[in-house]
């Protein structure tokens, strides 16, 4: 790796020194006063800002889904509940493995910190294995509910629970896929600026989806076994 | 096989879309024809299809845009004839085929027409305006484009292969269920939307990202012109309003496809969820659509008036306003729907607040034209036309506003002469405007002034001819969307609304003939100094057409109106400013990414249409590998040598110098 392909401190500053308006009165050296006049932002800054606007727009998306799944909780059309239907152990197992997950790729995040070849890939492995996990339990779950003919198509509850968990499944499938493209890119190209700016994304993306199995788990679980 | 899909599936028995699909197929062909004879292959690939250059992007937008914009109208041509000879009588048109002809018409318009054309407006302008050089992520910016023009394709091919959803444009179950619809019109509609909103999502998440964190140094959020602001307001709502878009119609698709209950009758569906989720976006949608129209407008009045923008900052605060005040407005689309008059209060008094917002902008546009030195070029006249004709849109929307006048007329023409009044009257107007403004900077050289005027003035007339009439139609108790009728009092408003299309479409002409026109005479039409109007903001510093990397050197902005600022330095010293130190340039590579994507989302789409599955997971795995190959590239950038930017850069000089000698020293006192 050629030196002008690392990633110098300044590159992940931000020009805009968000919350730093007085800086320059205290003897900071900015020139940026924190209303936008420090110029274009580094290419850092712009990808893991642009990545985080996906992000919540994403949420806005899920937050679809919840609210739909808010207003056909109880529509069973006379078929099973919440109540009926959820295994507690199953989903206390489920959340355990996506929140050890998005533990460890925290700590890939470190090991990409200290350019650790090594750990990255360890951690990146272990955060995919547990990603495994939960999607296997949850597809062990689905299926249970479809055998005793508790399935999409039997009422608008469990329409809308498909849909809402199934969606945050396929999110967790695409992360997978984007985890073993991380791990073959890290491992073929090492620490390059562009790498490290995918790695940013990734680590926010695992996150978010944790953020939105901690909805997921009370909207539909805790208070979908009440009803 | 081919799943649902066979020989049955063009319509044989139907002349009008069979003769239209033939037409349109023919001048694809000769196009591509000559395209291929002239050998304009190569420049098409290396410069347009796989361009990521914002200012390529915008116009391909437009292109789009504007073709789509005639299909939607001769939509509109049909239903207007249709209404004409289908008093006491069943007209040309048999209901299911009338059925078609307005969903598409609303569908193409809003997702096709308009959402392009103000799409390719931002993508062309912002980036311009904000002295910088590209948008945020450039290839992002062409897979967007290549998506939208995705959902465009297939909306156009079921014109000829199959059929279009019969529902409206918002497709509203349980109609929309495959129950009552179980052909592939509802499933046209669907994929193109899902695959193009996926494009328009990922253009408001570039521009957010764009307008905050890249501008020229100096540029504080309170120097962006009035343009940016509305843009970023657009795209915030885009952000925020399209992914309920996109989980509202997957929750259709998964009725139709795998049997859910979402929307059905049965098993605990409801219905009216479908309504407030598609209107949760449907409203905001409205002024993503008009935001940056307004943004235009701020523009054009300000330049052609030589004044700075009356009200800068409650502009701003106005356009913000209106951002966040769109979100909670949606209920009032479905005052009928019984949600108890204290629910449709709040809404009818939030409808009737964000008049306030829009009231503001038009103090400030009078006071901008107050005292100015006006020049009613075309675009300036499509402004003050959109001041006049939006007022009168926008109180029929504040009476609609209130829930027991909206009972009396909810579904009737008034509601479609109202949404006309305001769409046409705000964003097609502004389209224009903006179309006219900045087309010299794109091409180098000005539309034609006469056909331009022309074009307005068809347009503007046709426009109250066409509406006027629906208007009061509406009330007398006319509902949207008849096939046939057979009310005498109606007839004469329907046939002048009829007179009023006829003068539309002479509009439509004008405004081809103002493009043959210009661009044959575009030799005396020549913008040399890339300032054709005498702006006020950065897009103008540069040269027309503008270099690849649009700016020398990132300029240092120290004010709200930069460029006056360097034209008054300019006058003032007699002189440019010194010539810069040149730097080579990076700019991004470009990439077939886009194109690619959205040729396999075009298949996928299909194959998802006609059931033929093998191919939806072909076009999948092939999606994938797209992705793998395009993060696996090694060479992101290309640099543009110093001298090369130098070389540029000196002959933009030099125009400027010459029109300093021409028009400040040699009328300077000596």
């Amino acid at each position: 790796m050629s030196t002008s392909e690392t990633l110098h401190e300044r590159d992940i500053v931000d020009p805009y020194r968000l919350g730093r308006a007085h800086a320059a009165l205290h003897g900071g050296r900015e020139y940026a006063t924190g209303h936008g006049e420090g110029g274009p932002a580094s290419k850092y800054v712009i990808v893991g800002y642009g990545f985080w606007i996906f992000l919540l727009s994403d949420i806005v998306m899920f937050s679809a889904f919840f609210a739909a799944h808010a207003v056909l909780q109880t529509a069973t059309a006379g078929g099973p509940s919440g109540r009926d239907l959820f295994d507690p152990s199953s989903i206390a197992l489920e959340t355990a493995c996506l929140l050890v997950s998005s533990f460890t790729c925290g700590l890939s995040a470190v090991a990409t910190g200290a350019r650790s070849q090594l750990w990255v890939q360890v951690f990146l492995l272990i955060t995919g294995l547990l990603g495994l996990a939960f999607l296997a339990l949850e597809a062990r779950d689905f299926a249970g509910m479809v055998m005793q003919g508790a399935g999409p198509q039997r009422s608008a509850f469990l329409s809308s629970l498909f849909a809402v968990v199934g969606c945050h499944g396929l999110h967790v499938s695409a992360g997978l896929l984007w985890l073993g493209t991380m791990m073959a890119q890290i491992f073929v190209k090492g620490f390059r600026p562009n790498i490290l700016r995918r790695m940013l994304c990734f680590n926010l993306f695992w996150h978010v989806l944790d953020v939105i199995w901690v909805a997921l788990f009370t909207i539909v679980y805790l208070i979908g076994e009440g009803r | 096989m081919l799943g649902k899909l066979s020989w049955d599936a063009i319509p044989w028995d139907q002349p009008i879309p069979l003769i239209a699909g033939a037409v349109v197929l023919a001048i694809v062909l000769a196009v591509l024809a000559w395209v291929v004879i002239k050998g304009h292959v190569p420049y098409l690939w290396h410069e347009w299809i796989t361009s990521v250059d914002h200012k390529r992007i915008g116009v391909m937008y437009m292109l789009l845009g504007l073709v789509m914009l005639v299909r939607g109208f001769i939509d509109a041509l049909m239903m207007r004839s249709q209404q004409a000879v289908a008093f006491h009588a069943a007209g040309y048109l048999p209901p299911e085929h009338f059925d078609q002809v307005f969903s598409a018409h609303g569908t193409i318009m809003i997702f096709f027409a308009a959402m392009p054309l103000v799409i390719g407006l931002m993508n062309f302008v912002v980036p311009l305006q904000l002295g910088v050089r590209d948008v945020a992520f450039p290839t992002l910016n062409s897979t967007s484009f290549w998506l939208t023009a995705t959902g465009a394709l297939l909306v156009n091919i079921s014109l000829v292969i199959g059929e279009f959803a019969r529902t409206g444009w918002l497709a509203y179950p349980p109609l929309s269920e495959t129950t009552y619809l179980p052909g592939v019109g509802v499933d046209y509609y669907l994929w193109s939307l899902l695959i193009s909103g996926v494009g328009t999502l990922m253009t408001g998440i570039n521009f957010v990202t764009t307008i905050l964190k890249i501008r020229a140094p100096g540029m504080s959020y309170l120097r962006m012109p009035v343009f940016c602001w509305t843009a970023l307001a657009s795209n915030l709502l885009i952000v925020a309003a399209f992914p309920i878009l996109t989980a509202t119609l997957v929750m259709l698709t998964l009725d139709r496809y795998l049997g859910f209950h979402f929307f059905t009758n049965e098993a605990g569906g409801n219905i009216m969820m479908f309504i407030n989720l598609i209107w949760a976006w449907g409203h905001p949608e409205v002024y993503i659509l008009v935001l940056p129209a307004f943004g235009v407008f701020s523009e054009v009045i300000s330049t052609f008036s030589g004044k700075p923008l009356f009200g800068y900052r409650s502009m701003v605060a106005a356009t913000l306003f209106i951002c966040i005040v769109s979100y909670m407005v949606w209920l009032h689309h479905f005052f009928t729907m019984g949600a108890g008059g204290s629910v449709n209060a709040v809404f009818g008094i939030s409808t009737s607040i964000i008049a306030v917002g829009t009231g503001v902008k038009i103090y400030n546009w009078m006071f901008t034209m107050y005292g100015g030195q006006i020049r009613y070029t075309t675009p300036m006249i499509w402004s003050v036309g959109f001041i006049f004709t939006f007022i009168i849109g926008g109180m029929t929307g504040v009476m609609l506003a209130v829930p027991p006048a909206d009972f009396q007329l909810h579904n009737s023409l008034f509601l479609v002469a109202h949404f006309h009044n305001v769409i046409i009257g705000g964003v097609v107007f502004a389209v224009m405007a903006g179309l006219t403004y900045w087309f010299p900077k794109a091409f180098g050289f000005r539309l034609h002034e006469g056909w331009g005027q022309a074009t307005f003035w068809l347009n503007f007339v046709g426009f109250y001819v066409t509406f006027m009439p629906l208007y009061i139609v509406g009330l007398l108790g006319m509902t949207r969307r008849l096939q046939h009728y057979d009310v005498a009092i109606w007839r004469p408003w329907v046939l002048a609304a009829g007179v009023g299309v006829v003068i539309l479409c002479f509009g439509a002409v004008a405004q081809v003939a103002q493009l043959v026109v210009s661009i044959r005479r575009r030799h005396e039409l020549r913008d040399e100094t890339g300032d054709p109007w005498n702006g006020r903001s950065l897009e103008w510093s540069t040269a027309s057409p503008p270099p690849a990397f649009n700016f020398a050197v990132l300029p240092n902005v120290s004010g709200e109106e930069p460029y006056w600022q360097i034209k008054r330095r300019a006058i003032q010293t007699q002189q440019l400013a010194a010539e810069p130190d040149y730097r080579p340039i990076e700019m991004p590579r470009n990439s077939p990414t886009g194109f690619i994507s959205a040729f396999f989302a075009t298949i996928t789409g299909f194959a998802l249409i006609w059931h033929i599955w093998w191919m939806v997971g072909v076009g999948i795995a092939a999606a994938y590998a797209v992705f793998v190959w395009f993060a696996w590239r090694d060479v992101e950038e290309y640099v543009i040598p110093a001298e090369e930017v130098a070389r540029a850069d000196r002959e933009r000089r030099r125009a400027r110098d010459a029109w300093l000698e021409a028009n400040v020293r040699t009328s300077a006192p000596a």
